[in-house]
């Protein structure tokens, strides 16, 4: 099986991976990051979202050997340097935007390639944004509330 | 908010930090060193006989370890049902076996044949498509009613029909219903389908298999919503592995809604497989798979009908239901069209004779069972739709037909053998009509009229029976398990403790909540206390988390236990402090003596019960760590008053919901932050059951729409912010916290909200449509709206 190398959340790193490894199994027990997850074999429910090279990328729908050299984000890389929550992990525990946590690493994600590309969205934009990411626990009410805050805004609406 | 987070308080949840960053740990997070894979090979036809499975060139394949079919389990038992349900003429249901890999029979697309055990999962996957297989497809059982019918196909040859059981409840109202009927001045009939719909919570099921031969041990990690349950009917009905043999440990679990509380085969083959094989095996679902093995939900068929007097009180209730048991009785599918479903038919309302029929039947489909709400919202939908429609016949308010029949004297004993102990359905109703701004609905309705859209309006109630349940009531309906909750209480020597429970949270927050309950008691910060679930070994028998029993049962576990270490924690005080017992008082982790100003803290005591130098040995044990068993007296009886506006595109029949208000009453609250999250998700499943979710099968058995490119789930856009309100509060009189539960409130009382405003904006704009079955797709609402 050939190595594939890659940085990840800033580190390089590097596991055997065969042709057809997902990015998702390679990052789950090639490198034992498990804080990415699975929850479809069609590539719907948004669960497994990283970023490669700054583009949200859902990883089970990319090999491994695609990402060979490049810069990978996952969950496990978003907190602050110090350990602390980051603003949108933050926003997230502060506004209940998880329950089981199932879809919170996709959905931290998500978020955060959101906000990188357009820091003030509305409420339309947020939700459109995460028709790709499934939550079975929130209704999607405190997720919204919770990006909406990430982004300084207030939650206009929702009680 | 109280400022010390005790209860009451919003607090954060402490169990978000882990989720937040990456180390959650699922079951499927875990790797047992030398693990061995294990992909089942599942049926794909709905009924047949299956001749022979011919492993020998599959058991060639590279990386193969074991091949199980059918014939390795005929000496184990089948995989076993929790509740029998005695029928109208007072024999038990029909129960056939249900063996853990098909023996002889195939019974629905996705029944397990053989079981494929390699190194790798890609190896168990290429193996199990080189087994040979020869079945003699049999016609399906599709249809519920067809089933029935004379002549119809078996799914099981043994039983004498399709039929589970035809219950009747209550049995003896029948003849006094029939008379109401009779006598009413106006009945109003209503035909509705509740449709199927399949769970999905976003963590698939995962199972693990381990073997510790030296010492004889099985353990099963296990993605499930109460570990004991798991491990009485797998080890006790189908392995024979005495408890004190077996471990079962489901850690952090990524969703249930109902589906995880059910035993499944696959457990059992993992733990088999591990011994068998003297190494670990792991089973991960994939989501096609959960698709057509997870027990589905709902799935009735009903005639509702509604008699009323010429003053418009209701007189009687009558209802004939089919419900769809599948191929297979899933763990407590049997409870759920009945128990859980014909005790609810009084709903809020004091109608004096109630006669609810239910056809149980088996059909080549996915085993049937509870689904968030659980027969509960199949209960409200009904009732709710039939009195909204009795209202447009009548020509009457809905609110105040509602409103006029409301039962208004607790407590309140209904024809359907439940007896509510409080609640105030005036209250949520008023607190709906306001959060929801009704007064404002015309003008909303003009402004959606100005843009070609049609908007409608729908109102219902629902009341629920939930913290499941006292175990002798359970008993006698035909429960084959207690329905009690546990609690240790260990307090550490320097004051810390740790609580083990035997509910188990799988998004519900216990890790934050029941601290909450602990810290308010003692007096202390919650961050002093820990919460431990999921592990047999680490936990008192309990029954776990479902039927939104968690804080009613289980919490009232940890309250007995909690006042049994403060009571004997007290005796501790008095003789450090040299005081009569009856005189120290417990405050803010502080005990002291009545009347004087000698005090001890919290810690100086729990030092004293496991240093016990000055410490009455004589009177009392050293230690302090107490256990209690809580059996509650009664269901409880969340109810609230919910509302819907839609906006319907007259052009193409898509439906928005623009608005949704739920009022609920849930007595005591202990978080409301993560009360308030509760209900979001219970709505926002009922919105997905009103308007996208649909499990469809073809004629041939086939699951049509068994993945996400296909079964419709809700999506962020779907929905809107929703406002949820919980100040109406009329506490439980039975358990000691006054909760009453709220995990399924908004799935059970959406889907009647929906329907009506849709129904509502149809009517309004001049079309007769008086109902619509579920899920109301834009085809659906489209071609009722041309129809009439
Ligand atoms: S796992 Fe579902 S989209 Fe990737
Ligand atoms: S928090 Fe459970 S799926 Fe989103």
């Amino acid at each position: 099986m050939p190595q594939v190398e890659m940085t990840v959340n800033g580190k390089a790193v590097s596991a055997k991976a065969k042709g057809n490894t997902l990015l998702s199994e390679f990052l789950r027990e090639g490198l034992g990051m498990t804080g990415t997850h699975v929850g479809c074999d069609t590539g719907q429910c948004g669960v497994c979202v990283v970023h490669v090279d700054g583009l949200p990328v859902k990883s089970c729908n990319m090999f491994a050997a695609e990402a060979e050299g490049a810069e990978v984000t996952t969950i496990e890389g978003m907190a602050n340097e110090d350990g602390t929550l980051g603003v949108i992990q933050q926003a997230f525990q502060d506004n209940h935007g998880l329950q089981c946590g199932f879809c919170t690493p996709g959905m931290v994600m998500s978020a955060a390639s959101l906000l990188a590309e357009n820091p003030k969205p509305t409420e339309a934009e947020i939700r459109a944004h995460l028709s790709g990411n499934l939550c079975r626990c929130t209704g999607y009410h405190n997720i919204i509330k919770s990006i909406l805050a990430a982004s300084g805004q207030d939650a206009q609406g929702a009680v | 908010m109280p400022a010390d987070g005790g209860i009451g308080a919003a607090n954060k949840r402490r169990e978000d930090v882990r989720f937040l960053t990456g180390k959650g740990n699922y079951t499927d997070d875990i790797n047992v060193r030398g693990q061995a894979y294990v992909v089942f090979l599942r049926s794909q036809v709905a009924n047949g006989v299956l001749n022979s499975v011919d492993t020998s060139a599959a058991a060639e394949m590279p990386g193969v370890l074991r091949i199980f079919t059918g014939a390795d389990f005929v000496e184990v038992g089948g995989v076993p049902c929790g509740w029998c349900v005695t029928d109208r003429h007072g024999e038990p249901m029909q129960e056939p076996k249900h063996p853990v890999l098909a023996d002889g029979k195939v019974r629905y697309v996705g029944d397990a044949i053989a079981a494929v055990v390699a190194e790798t999962e890609a190896q168990a996957r290429n193996a199990a498509e080189m087994i040979e297989l020869d079945i003699d497809e049999l016609p399906a059982v599709v249809d519920m009613k067809a089933a029935l019918i004379d002549g119809s196909p078996k799914v099981h040859e043994e039983l004498t029909s399709n039929l589970c059981y035809d219950w009747g409840f209550v049995e003896e109202n029948k003849g006094a219903v029939e008379q109401a009927m009779q006598d009413a001045a106006h009945v109003t009939t209503l035909e509705l389908v509740n449709n199927r719909l399949v769970a999905n919570p976003m963590e698939p099921r995962v199972a693990i298999g381990d073997y510790d031969a030296a010492a004889g041990d099985s353990t099963l990690y296990t993605t499930t919503q109460n570990p004991h349950v798991i491990r009485l009917l797998m080890g006790a009905f189908v392995l024979g592995i005495p408890e004190h043999k077996l471990r079962v440990i489901a850690p952090d679990v990524g969703g249930g809604f109902g589906s995880k509380i059910f035993h499944y085969a696959e457990e059992a083959l993992c733990t088999f497989a591990a011994k068998a094989l003297n190494r670990p095996v792991k089973w991960t679902c994939q989501r096609s798979e959960s698709f057509i093995t997870d027990a589905h939900g709902r799935d009735h068929v009903t005639k509702i009908e509604l008699a009323l007097d010429a003053d418009n009180n209701f007189t009687a209730v009558r209802t004939d239901t089919h419900a769809n048991m599948g191929a297979y009785l899933s763990t407590f599918a049997p409870s759920v069209p009945t128990w859980l479903h014909g005790t609810l038919m009084a709903g809020n309302y004091k109608t004096p004779v109630i006669y609810v029929n239910v056809k149980a039947v088996f059909t080549n489909t996915v085993p049937v069972d509870a689904y968030r709400g659980a027969g509960r919202p199949e209960a409200s939908y009904q009732l709710e739709r039939v009195i909204d429609k009795a209202a447009r016949e009548l020509g009457v308010d809905a609110i105040a037909l509602r409103r006029q029949n409301f039962i208004t004297e607790f407590p309140y004993a209904t024809p359907v053998a439940v007896e509510y102990d409080t609640g105030d359905y005036n209250a949520t109703m008023d607190k709906m009509i306001e959060i929801s701004d009704l007064a404002g609905f015309e003008a909303r309705r003009a402004e959606s009229a100005k843009k070609g859209l049609l908007r409608g309006l729908g109102v219902n109630c629902y009341i629920e029976a939930c913290g499941i349940a006292p175990s002798n009531l359970a008993g006698q309906l035909g429960a084959r398990a207690g329905l009690y909750e546990s609690a240790t209480v260990r307090v550490n020597a320097t004051g810390g403790l740790v609580v083990m429970t035997g509910s188990h949270s799988h998004g519900q927050g216990h890790e934050t909540s029941f601290p909450q309950v602990v810290a308010d008691m003692i007096g202390i910060d919650p961050a002093m206390i820990e919460i431990v679930h999921g592990d047999t070994a680490r936990t008192p028998m309990g029954m776990g988390t479902y039927g939104s029993r968690s804080l009613a049962v289980g919490g009232s576990a940890i309250v007995r236990a909690t006042e049994k270490i403060i009571a004997k924690a007290k005796k501790i005080a008095a003789h450090l402090m040299e005081a009569a017992d009856g005189d120290i008082e417990l405050k803010d982790g502080t005990f002291s003596v009545a009347g004087t100003d000698k005090s001890v803290a919290w810690g100086d005591v729990t030092l004293a019960a496991y240093v016990p130098h000055n410490y009455p040995l004589e009177d009392i044990e050293p230690g302090l760590e107490e256990t209690a068993f809580y059996d509650p007296a009664n269901f409880t009886y969340p109810s609230g008053a919910y509302s819907c506006e839609v906006e319907v595109d007259p052009d193409t029949g898509k439906v928005t919901i623009c608005k949704f208000s739920a009022a609920d009453d849930f007595g005591n609250i202990v978080n409301p932050m993560i009360v308030d999250g509760q209900v979001h998700g219970g709505i926002g499943q009922g919105i997905g059951q009103a308007l996208l979710e649909h499990a469809i099968y073809d004629d041939d058995g086939q699951l049509v729409n068994g993945s996400y490119m296909d079964y419709a789930m809700p999506r962020a856009d779907d929905m809107p912010f929703f406002s949820v309100d919980h100040s109406c509060q009329t506490p439980c009189t039975h358990n000691p916290l006054g909760v009453k539960g709220c995990g399924e409130a908004g799935a059970i009382g959406s889907p009647p909200a929906v329907v009506n405003a849709v129904v509502d904006a149809l009517q309004r704009a001049g079309h007769d449509v008086t109902h619509i079955d579920m899920p109301l797709s834009p085809n659906r609402v489209w071609s009722a709206m041309n129809k009439a």
